[in-house]
C-alpha cells in the first residue's frame, strides 16, 4: 500500500460522512419545503380537499349515492327562488348580529367585574367558564327542557311569581323561537368574551389608570379614554372569531328547534344539513353551504388586515 | 396418496366456503352449526330507538346471542333517534362504509334506491311465507323494478284518548267526523284538556295526522300520473279546517313537539287525545304505579284508541312502515343476506313481534292472526290498521319524489305556516310551488 493512500484514508475518516438527505436539508429551500410539508398536507387533506369537493358538488346534480352531472350554477339559481333559503339568510344575519352584540356587551361587563379584587375571585373565574366548557349539545338539551312547551321551568317560575297567566310558547312561536336560540347562544358565548377580554384587561398598565385618576378623570372617562383603546385590538380579534363561529353555528339550533317551527329558525348550516344530509340532495346542500362563503371571506380578510395593522403599529 | 400442494388446498377450501355460502338457511339449520365462512363475521344493524324499550333489549341480547348460535354471526345492533337515521344513511353511503343493514322508516328506501342491494329473493320469500305484504309495505320498499329492502313492520297509528274526559263532555266513543272531533276538542280545551298534536319536523306523529287530514278532504299531492295537483279547493278547505281545529282544540305548543313530546304530555295528563302509536298505553300499562290519573287510578285503564275521523272524501290513515335495507357498500353481502332471511323468518320474528305487544303490526298479513290481538281489547283496533293505509305521494306513486317531499316536510309546513297566520290559500300556493320543484 502506498503512503499516499494511507494519508488520504485517514484524512477522509476525520470528516463526518454526510448522507444525501443531510446534504439536501442543508439547502434552505428544501429544508423549508420539508418543514412546511406536514402543515400543507394537513391543510390540503382536511381543508382544501373538502372545500374543493364542496365546490364541485354545488355545480352538479349529485344526490346521495348518485354522482351527478355538471349543471353549472343551476343550484344557486334555485336558491335564489327558495323562500326557505331567504328565511335562513335573514335568520343567520339577525342571529349573528344580535348574539354578537349581546356577547360583547355582557362579556365586557363581566370582564370588568372579574378584573376587580374580591374574595373567591379564582373560583368565580373558573365557574364563569362552565357554559363554554359543557358540550354544546348537552347544555342545549337542558335549555330545551327549560323552553319545553309543556314542562318549561321558566314558564312555571313566571306563572308562580304571578308574572304570566298563560303559557309562553317559547319554541312554538317563530319570533320567540329565534329569540330563544339567540339567548342560548349568548349564554354560551359570553364566557369566551369575558375571559378573553379579562386577559386583555390585565395587560393594561394600572399606572395609566392611576395617572388618569390623578388628573381627575371619572370612572367612565378612564374606561373610554384609557382602557377601551388599549383593549380594542383584543376585542376586535375576539369579535371576529365569534362572528365566524356564530354565523356558521349548527348544533345549538339543530338541538333546540331543528330549524322549526316551520323553518322559522333555519340558519345556513341547519338548512344545508336538512337538504344535503337529511334529504340526500348533496348538491343543493353544498350550494347552501357555499352561499356562506362570501360573507365569511370578507370577515376573514378584515380580520387579517386588522391583525397586520396592529402588528405594524 | 396424491400430493396436495398449497395452491390446491386453497382452491378446495375456497370451494367449500362457496358451498357453505350457497347452501342457504336450510343447509345451515340442517348442519346444526354455523358455516365456517361466517365464523367471526360481524354485522352492524342500525335501527331507531324503539318506543318499546323491551324490544331493543331483546334484539341486543337474546336475538344477538341466537344469531351467533344459529348463523355464527356476531350481530351489533345500534339504536339511534329515528330523526337521525337519514343523516347516518347519507354519511354511510357517501363514505362507502357503515352499517350493513339499516332499518329505514317511512318511504326513505326510495331515496336510497341506487345504494341498496337487491333483496327481491328474500322479500318475496318472506311475503310468500307470511301471507303477503300490505300494500303500504310494498309501495315504500319496492320501486317497481326490485325490492329495495325487506319490509320489517308497520307501527300502527291510532288516536289515544282519555275515556273519562271524553265522557265528561258527552262523547262515549271516538268521533266519526272531523266536525264532531272539533266540537269535542273545543269543549275539552275550554276545560284545560286540549288535544295534543305535533306540527313540527319529526318523522312520525306530524305526518300521521296531517296527511290523513289532507286526504280526507280530497286534497292530494299529485295525481296518478305524477302531476302536482295540491293547489285545489279541497286542500284549501283542509287547511282552513286545520287552522280552526288547531286554535279551537289543540295544545299550541305542538308546533315545537317531536315524536316523544305528545307521549310525555299525555302521560303527564296535560292532553286528552293524540294521534300516536300504542306506546302511550303500553308504557302506562307497564308502570301502573307511576302513571296514574287525577283520581289516583292507573292511567292505562282510562285510555282507549280510535281511528282518525272521516272528512268529505272519506276516512284515511297513515301508518309508519319500517324496511330493512341491505346496503350496497357492505363487505359482508352474503352473510347479511343470510341474516335478513333468518331475522325475518317466522320463529325469530315471532320473538320480536311478541315483545312489541301490538305496538307494531307485521309487514305481512299473517300477523293479524297472531293470538296477541286477543290478549287486550284496548289493543284490538291496531290489528288491522295497516289495511288500506295511504302513503305520501298519494294519489301519485310513492316514489323518490314523494319521499323527498316528505323529508322536506312540505305538507307539514303548509299547515304550520297557516297555523302561524299565513292565509290558507297562500300556504297551499307555497307548498304547491315546492312540490312542483321536486316533481319537475
Amino acid at each position: 500500500m502506498a503512503v499516499s493512500d494511507l494519508v488520504s484514508q485517514r484524512a477522509f475518516a476525520g470528516v463526518p460522512r454526510r448522507g444525501a438527505a443531510t446534504r439536501l436539508l442543508e439547502d434552505e429551500r428544501w429544508l423549508a419545503a420539508a418543514l412546511l410539508a406536514p402543515t400543507a398536507i394537513l391543510l390540503g387533506l382536511f381543508i382544501a380537499y373538502p372545500f374543493c369537493e364542496g365546490v364541485w358538488l354545488s355545480v352538479t346534480d349529485a344526490r346521495v349515492g348518485v354522482p351527478g352531472h355538471f349543471v353549472g350554477l343551476d343550484n344557486f339559481a334555485a336558491l335564489w327562488n327558495d323562500s326557505i333559503f331567504r328565511v335562513a339568510v335573514w335568520n343567520t344575519f339577525v342571529y349573528t348580529a344580535v348574539a354578537s352584540v349581546f356577547k360583547l356587551g355582557l362579556g365586557l361587563w363581566l370582564a370588568l367585574l372579574l378584573n376587580r379584587s374580591f374574595r373567591g375571585k379564582a373560583f368565580t373565574r373558573a365557574f364563569i367558564l362552565l357554559p363554554f366548557i359543557i358540550p354544546t349539545v348537552l347544555s342545549t338539551l337542558a335549555w330545551k327542557w327549560m323552553f319545553d312547551p309543556t314542562f318549561s321551568v321558566i314558564n312555571w317560575t313566571l306563572f308562580h311569581l304571578g308574572l304570566i297567566h298563560a303559557r309562553i310558547n317559547w319554541l312554538g312561536d317563530p319570533v320567540l323561537a329565534l329569540i330563544s336560540v339567540i339567548v342560548v347562544n349568548v349564554w354560551r358565548g359570553v364566557p369566551f368574551f369575558a375571559i378573553s377580554l379579562l386577559a386583555g384587561l390585565q395587560t393594561v398598565n394600572p399606572e395609566l389608570q392611576e395617572a388618569a385618576a390623578i388628573d381627575g378623570a371619572r370612572a367612565w372617562q378612564r374606561f373610554w379614554h384609557v382602557t377601551w383603546p388599549l383593549l380594542l385590538p383584543v376585542t376586535m380579534v375576539v369579535m371576529l372569531f365569534s362572528i365566524i363561529q356564530t354565523f356558521s353555528d349548527f348544533q345549538l339550533v339543530y338541538v333546540l328547534t331543528g330549524g322549526g317551527p316551520a323553518n322559522a329558525t333555519q340558519l345556513f348550516a341547519t338548512y344545508a344539513y336538512q337538504i344535503g344530509v337529511g334529504t340526500g340532495l348533496l348538491s343543493q346542500g353544498a350550494a347552501i353551504s357555499l352561499a356562506m362563503f362570501p360573507f365569511l371571506l370578507i370577515v376573514v380578510v378584515v380580520q387579517l388586515l386588522y391583525i397586520r395593522r396592529v402588528e405594524v403599529h | 396418496m396424491p400430493r396436495i400442494n398449497r395452491r390446491k388446498l386453497l382452491k378446495l377450501s375456497g370451494a367449500g366456503a362457496v358451498a357453505a355460502r350457497t347452501g342457504g338457511l336450510a343447509a345451515i339449520l340442517a348442519a346444526g352449526k354455523a358455516p365456517a365462512y361466517a365464523q367471526g363475521t360481524t354485522l352492524h344493524w342500525l335501527r331507531w330507538n324503539d318506543f318499546i324499550p323491551q324490544s331493543d333489549a331483546l334484539l341486543k341480547n337474546q336475538i344477538t346471542q341466537q344469531c351467533a348460535k344459529d348463523l355464527g354471526i356476531t350481530l351489533s345492533v345500534e339504536t339511534i333517534n329515528g330523526n337521525d337515521i337519514q343523516a347516518r344513511t347519507t354519511a354511510a353511503i357517501q363514505s362507502g362504509a357503515g352499517p350493513d343493514v339499516i332499518c329505514a322508516l317511512n318511504n326513505w328506501p326510495q331515496l336510497y334506491a341506487e345504494s341498496t342491494a337487491d333483496v327481491s329473493d328474500i322479500a318475496e320469500q318472506v311475503g310468500k311465507d307470511q301471507g303477503g305484504f300490505y300494500d303500504e309495505s310494498t309501495s315504500v320498499a319496492n320501486n317497481g323494478k326490485r325490492w329495495l329492502g325487506v319490509p320489517w313492520c308497520i307501527v300502527g297509528n291510532e288516536s289515544s284518548y282519555r275515556k273519562s274526559w271524553f265522557e265528561a263532555v258527552g262523547h262515549n266513543k271516538f268521533p266519526e267526523t272531523w266536525d264532531e272531533y272539533r266540537d269535542l276538542g273545543k269543549k275539552l280545551k275550554a276545560k284545560g284538556q286540549p288535544i295534543g298534536q305535533a306540527l313540527g319536523h319529526s318523522f312520525g306523529d306530524p305526518p300521521s295526522f296531517w296527511y290523513p287530514l289532507l286526504w280526507s278532504y280530497g286534497g292530494m299531492e299529485a295525481d296518478k300520473g305524477g302531476k302536482v295537483v295540491l293547489n285545489s279547493k279541497e286542500t284549501i278547505e283542509s287547511v282552513k279546517f286545520g287552522v280552526a281545529f288547531w286554535k279551537d282544540c289543540c295544545d299550541e305548543g305542538g308546533l315545537a313537539w317531536d315524536d316523544s313530546s305528545n307521549n310525555r304530555a299525555f302521560l303527564a295528563g296535560t292532553i286528552s287525545s293524540t294521534e300516536n302509536g300504542a306506546s302511550i298505553y303500553l308504557v302506562a300499562k307497564g308502570a301502573p304505579d307511576k302513571y296514574q290519573d287525577e283520581k289516583g287510578q292507573p292511567l292505562y285503564k282510562d285510555i282507549l284508541h280510535g281511528s282518525l275521523p272521516k272528512g268529505p272524501a272519506g276516512k284515511f290513515s297513515y301508518q309508519l312502515p319500517h324496511t330493512n335495507m341491505l346496503m350496497g357498500y357492505g363487505k359482508q353481502q352474503d352473510a347479511a343476506r343470510k341474516f335478513l332471511a333468518w331475522v325475518h323468518s317466522k320463529p325469530v320474528y315471532q320473538e320480536w313481534f311478541d315483545s312489541q305487544a301490538g305496538y307494531s303490526v307485521g309487514a305481512t298479513t299473517a300477523w293479524e292472526n297472531d293470538p296477541i290481538w286477543n290478549k287486550d281489547p284496548v289493543m284490538a283496533p291496531f290489528r288491522t290498521v295497516a289495511r288500506g293505509a295511504q302513503f305520501p305521494g298519494y294519489a301519485g306513486p310513492p316514489d323518490r319524489r314523494a319521499a323527498e317531499a316528505l323529508s322536506k316536510y312540505i305538507i307539514i309546513d303548509m299547515y304550520a305556516k297557516a297555523v302561524q297566520g299565513m292565509a290558507p290559500e297562500e300556504a297551499v300556493q307555497w307548498a304547491t310551488s315546492e312540490l312542483q320543484k321536486i316533481y319537475a
